[in-house]
């Protein structure tokens, strides 16, 4: 099945946006908007909350109630939001500095609570805004900007750390398969709890020119030549691939329903 | 209207739930966790939400997320929290969401001596951000004025859409008195737009505080940290900018005749002037009145508005006299009085846990007769 974008959720009139040519935000972005749109959810009943970093600056183009944060804070501004207000449907679009870096121990925490929320990581390898630094997830021996020698650290698998962490809904694909993407988040948004999908992309011009993936088509291809399928590995997380797939789905009390049930019954059993 | 013994703490919280606040997120630092702690029982029984977060930046994001959701929201922390949460105090002035952070210093630097009183956190209640905007700062001196401030503190946060910072210390946090909770205080809610959503600018500078819509209501409308115009969306603009900027400090400062709180005891005929606040002006009011006691004319100065500056009332009322400042730090406030002053004024203050006692503010006034 094929949806379009709709003009409606986009603000035209911020468009161009400040995405390099070939960057693989937007087709990150065209996959979280058709989920959107075949949701149904009401519109206005959508926050769509992001990160600092070039994937931070999604929020600026998407016409729904649009919060740009600070870098690595957006899970925490978003469960402050939705357990304001529960009918809002909170969407998250964050990068995986601004994630799994500086936002880490919020990233743990809110998959901890089981809060329901949609959170989609760009996963570029790398610090795009800032000029290409080494990442959580830069793969081993990579070259960044402050990794002039090669990349040492072993990179962090964020699917594995948000199953770790208690999250309910994991999945994971590249920018290759788009459709399957926005499949995968669709799914994240009408699953109640904590879902996060990381869409692994590309950042031709940081990452890329430092690794010989300069051309957004031959960056493609090697994201699609290192996806394995899950069903194929039995592991989440393997050396030199990218395990691509849905690694959980299961239902589990969500914290704000269970907040507010605790606040009827104490407020009940005070009147007795 | 409730009598009862409370803490200083507990009595923030009781305001905050008067005053309509209805989401707390924090992380637990002495001498500020008792009340959280009595945020999480009484906000489940109104209706309300308590959330203990992984950490202060988290705590000061959630309030923020909550107060644009519609959510009265506010923390508590204390010296090392504060710090933390200066990344999201400037995104909430900038952005103009109204919340409330109580701040209840203990001992530093750093994690300090945490059950013991200080009031060194003066300056980085006003300049712990980066950047220029404008803050409003109340400081209570009892348990009473804990209270009744808090709920100012939301009405301020609402109407002038700002953060509002309550700042106390170990001693007003952790004392109980008896109080009486009084219950007609008015409540100010924020202004609502009431134009048609292609007409929303959130960020208007036709008003001095521009109404905010809540998430959810409709209006579908961008916040960012970065230098916004009136549509809320980024600009680099310099003249824009300058806009938002001026229109920052216009709002606060324009109305200082509301939001410069004091007391002034025994000032009319003083030749000596105390400034003081906090716990340490209860200690200078038995000063005051043992130096009057043997003839000294000595009068008090409290700010109950810690920030922005009582510059004009400072001026009128230390006017002619020998001015004293007591505070519980190396010397903070003193900057600020003697800049508003142009003059040098004694100064005696100590950062190690200890109260300064009404005989050392006489000693020190007496010894410059
Ligand atoms: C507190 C703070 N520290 C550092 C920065 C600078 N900064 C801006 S974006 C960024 C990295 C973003 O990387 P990532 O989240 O991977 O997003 P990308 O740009 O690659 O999409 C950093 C370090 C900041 N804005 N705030
Ligand atoms: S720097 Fe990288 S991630 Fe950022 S827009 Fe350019 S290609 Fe995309």
């Amino acid at each position: 099945m094929y949806t379009e974008i709709s003009l409606e959720n986009l603000r035209e009139n911020k468009l161009p946006h400040i995405w390099c040519a070939g960057c693989g935000n937007g087709i990150v972005l065209g996959a979280i908007l058709r989920a959107i749109e075949r949701s149904k959810i009401d519109k206005d009943k959508i926050v769509f909350v992001s990160g600092i970093g070039c994937a931070g600056r999604s929020s600026g183009y998407v016409n729904f109630n649009t919060l740009h944060t600070l870098h690595g804070r957006p899970l925490a501004f978003a469960t402050g939001i939705k357990l304001a207000n529960p009918d809002l449907h909170v969407i998250v679009a964050t990068g995986d500095g601004d994630l799994a870096a500086i936002g880490g121990n919020h990233f743990i925490h809110t998959a901890k609570r089981n809060i329901d929320m949609t959170v989609i990581v760009f996963n570029n390898f790398t610090y795009g805004m800032t000029g290409g630094q080494v990442s959580p997830t830069t793969p081993d021996k990579a070259y960044t900007t402050t990794t002039p020698f090669g990349e040492i650290e072993e990179p962090m698998d964020i699917s594995y750390l948000a199953v770790a962490s208690g999250a309910t809904y994991v999945a994971r694909e590249t920018i290759a398969s788009p459709f399957v993407l926005e499949k995968y988040i669709l799914n994240g948004i009408m699953h109640k709890g904590f879902s996060l999908i990381e869409a692994v992309s590309s950042c031709v011009t940081e990452f890329g020119r430092r690794n010989k993936l300069e051309d957004p088509a031959i960056y493609i291809k090697w994201l699609k030549d290192k996806s394995i399928p899950y069903s194929k590995t039995n592991a989440l997380s393997v050396k030199d691939g990218i395990v691509v797939g849905e690694f959980i789905n299961v239902e589990k009390e969500e914290f704000t329903e269970k907040y507010y049930e605790m606040v009827k019954k104490v407020r009940n059993e005070e009147r007795d | 209207m409730k009598e009862v013994v409370i803490s200083g703490n507990e009595a923030i919280a009781y305001g905050a739930i008067y005053a309509g606040c209805r989401f707390f997120a924090g992380y637990p630092i002495t001498p500020s966790t008792d009340l959280a702690e009595k945020m999480s029982y009484l906000l489940p029984l109104n209706g309300g939400v308590f959330i203990q977060m992984e950490d202060e930046l988290g705590s000061i994001s959630a309030i923020i997320g909550a107060s644009l959701a519609g959510k009265k929201a506010m923390t508590a922390t204390s010296g090392p929290g504060f710090s933390l949460m200066q990344e999201g105090l400037g995104f909430a002035s900038y952005s103009e969401i109204p919340i409330v952070v109580a701040d209840i210093e203990r001992v530093g630097p750093s994690t300090g001596i945490p059950t013991y009183p200080s009031q060194g956190d003066v300056m980085q209640t006003r300049w712990g951000t980066h950047g220029s905007h404008p803050v409003i700062v109340f400081y209570p001196s009892s348990v009473y004025e804990s209270y009744k401030l808090t709920v100012e503190a939301f009405n301020y946060s609402e109407k002038y859409r700002t953060p509002v910072i309550l700042l106390s210390d170990e001693v007003i946090g952790h004392m109980r008195e008896k109080v009486r909770l009084v219950e007609d205080l008015p409540v100010i809610e924020r202004l609502k737009p009431n134009v048609s959503k292609e007409e929303y600018l959130p960020f208007d500078s036709r008003y001095d505080v521009p109404p905010i819509a809540n998430f959810g209501e409709g209006y579908r409308f961008h916040i960012t940290g970065l230098t916004h115009d009136e549509t809320g969306f980024p600009t680099s603009d310099p003249e824009k900018a300058e806009t938002l900027i001026e229109r920052l400090h216009r709002k606060i400062y324009k109305n200082m005749d509301d939001i410069g709180k004091f007391e002034a005891f025994y000032t009319e005929d003083a030749e000596y002037l105390i400034i003081s606040y906090g716990a340490t002006a209860r200690g200078a009011k038995d000063a005051v009145i043992e130096l009057r006691r043997k003839g000294i004319k000595v009068g008090l100065f409290r700010p109950i508005t810690i920030w922005p500056s009582l510059e004009l009332p400072l001026r009128e009322i230390a006017d002619g006299k020998k001015v004293f400042v007591f505070e519980m730090n190396l010397g903070q406030y003193v900057l600020e009085v003697e800049r508003i002053l142009k003059r040098d004024v004694v100064f005696f203050g100590k950062e190690n846990g200890e109260l300064i006692t009404p005989e050392e503010m006489e000693s020190c006034i007496q010894k410059s007769l």
